[in-house]
């Protein structure tokens, strides 16, 4: 694997250093930005405090007290080289078992009216499609899942849910994901997984990470409940 | 060795320097609001600079102490008193067991700190002390204190306070008349004109103002090329312009990444007056080159180094 173009490294402010690898939404540019941050992450860089990893880029926060930017920006040159070199981790493949409709996914009426399918079939195409986390971000442990199929895409909610109850999944655009934790939040929610995806106690033990690939299991409401207690 | 909340403020939650290191899972840094006077605090009680201690905001509250301990209280002046006798900022005071800390109202800025020599010991989550109040995580039960919360304080070093002659020149660092930023990301998505507009006219602080985010109100701020970005990284102190053209900037409890353009982004040594931002503040930005801006910040450490030596 070889990252496809060299990224641009631009000073996002006085403190951030932004590594963008193009506008093109390409394999090869979500193979680099998960070379980096995957390379960043395991070799701990002097210098360098948090990670941002994004759709085609990976931001660093840099530790100006110990380091300069201009010497962390020089240093990421090398580091770009090695992680060009990095073979990926073989991706996990997680199962998320999902109680789609009823009271755990409310909109889903809305997403079969907006979109002209039924409600199985919103169910058929939201679990047969293949996922990757794509990273995480936005809150703690938020997975931004790519490779919805287009037909589901739904706008945001106009008035956004105050709360949302943990491992609802939604549908805003033609993204999906699932709310780690109970937040407010404007997706359309159309199914809900008893699994904890996240817990900030133990963050290394989330079940989910960047670059895993996902799929989604329908699951029945007597099921849901067995995984609840489990 | 505790001290027992008798009356809350509106926001006074435990805070240190913050929880670096955790962004790739979604969780910011989080930390002092207005670092400056937070670290200058821990300094003159002789701390760690990363102790951790209170942040008020906007209104005080009452705090009993359970034993002796040596306070200082930095940042904006608030109408402080120990047991009814006034007291002042930057200088350290010996409060005695039973004692009382009132603190009332901000006579200036959004924020002061209550250090303690020793700290409020609290249960560290994820090597830090620090309250992420928006996600309700870290510090006293990831909340505001509340009335009859009982607080422990850390081994207190019984050392002399320090002194400090620069109170004038560490008031200068605080005002918030001016904020000075870097380009930003998205900086070329704005014309000249905008630019002129967004430099040269006065923004409000709206209501809307958290630890998480800042809105602005006053000239709308148009891009030309879109309201969306790919979501990527957001900087501590983006200044981010949303569709309707009201900069958002971008605060210690951020959400880690986001899809909004980025017109500027302000200096690391002007984050501690956006710390002190209230609502009805009325400041203009003034931009400065990434150069400067590290001068800037190099010099804002001076002081708090100098202060060691002195």
């Amino acid at each position: 694997m070889t990252i496809p173009t060299d990224p641009t490294i631009t000073p996002a402010s006085d403190r951030t250093l932004l590594l963008h690898f193009g506008e093109d939404h390409s394999p090869e540019i979500q193979e680099a930005v998960f070379q980096l941050s995957h390379y960043l992450l395991n070799n701990s860089m002097e210098g360098i405090l948090n990670i941002h990893p994004g759709y085609r880029s990976v931001m660093v926060t840099v530790d100006v007290e110990k380091k300069s930017i201009q010497a962390v920006q020089k240093n990421l040159q090398q580091v770009l080289k090695n992680a060009r070199a990095m073979e990926l981790p073989e991706p996990s493949v997680v199962d998320i078992p999902v109680l789609y409709g009823g009271q755990h996914g409310p909109d889903i009426n809305k997403v079969a009216e907006h979109t002209g399918l039924s409600t199985e079939k919103v169910i058929a195409l939201h679990s047969s499609g293949d996922f990757q986390v794509s990273f995480i971000g936005f809150t703690p442990g938020f997975p931004y899942i790519s490779g919805m199929d287009e037909k589901l895409a739904t706008p945001r909610l106009q008035n956004p849910r105050k709360r949302v109850p943990a491992g609802s999944i939604g549908i805003a655009g033609n993204q999906t994901g699932i709310y780690p934790s109970s937040t407010p939040g404007g997706w359309n929610l159309i199914g809900r997984t008893p699994l904890h995806i996240f817990d900030i106690q133990h963050p290394e033990k989330a079940l989910l990470k960047m670059g895993d690939r996902i799929t989604f299991k329908p699951i029945t409401e007597s099921e849901f409940e067995r995984w609840q207690q489990t | 060795m505790s001290i027992t909340v008798l009356k809350a403020g509106t926001q006074t939650i435990v805070q240190d320097l913050g929880r670096p290191g955790f962004a790739h899972l979604g969780i910011s840094v989080s930390g002092a609001a207005d670092a400056f006077s937070f670290r200058i605090g821990n300094q003159l009680v002789d701390n760690d600079p990363n102790t951790a201690a209170l942040e008020i905001t906007l209104t005080g509250g009452a705090y009993e102490f359970g034993s002796n301990a040596v306070i200082v209280i930095t940042g904006s002046t608030f109408d402080a008193a120990i047991d009814g006798q006034p007291i002042g900022n930057w200088k350290g005071y010996n409060i005695e067991k039973d004692q009382c800390l009132q603190i009332n109202s901000s006579r200036d800025g959004a924020r002061c700190y209550v250090c303690v020599q020793g700290g409020f010991d609290v249960t560290p989550l994820l090597a830090s002390r620090s309250t992420h109040l928006m996600t309700g995580l870290g510090g006293f039960g990831g909340r505001t204190l509340r009335k009859g919360d009982m607080l422990e304080l850390g081994h207190a070093s019984e050392s002399q306070c320090a002194k400090m002659n620069n109170v004038n020149e560490i008031q200068g660092q605080l005002n918030r008349n001016k904020i000075r930023v870097t380009k930003g990301l998205e900086g070329d998505w704005f014309n000249d004109d905008t630019w002129n507009s967004f430099l040269k006219n006065q923004f409000t602080v709206s209501q809307a103002f958290s630890r998480m985010g800042i809105r602005l109100e006053g000239n709308v701020i148009e891009s030309s090329k879109g309201n969306e970005i790919l979501t990527q990284g957001v900087p501590l102190g983006a200044v981010q312009v949303p569709g309707n053209g009201q900069p958002i900037i971008s605060f210690v409890e951020h959400q880690t990444t986001g899809g909004y353009p980025r017109i500027a982004n302000v200096i690391s040594a002007d984050l501690c007056k956006v710390g002190q931002l209230k609502p009805g503040d009325r400041f203009q930005f003034a931009l400065v080159s990434m150069a400067e801006a590290e001068q800037l910040y190099a010099e804002q450490m001076k002081i708090i180094h100098n202060l060691k030596a002195s």
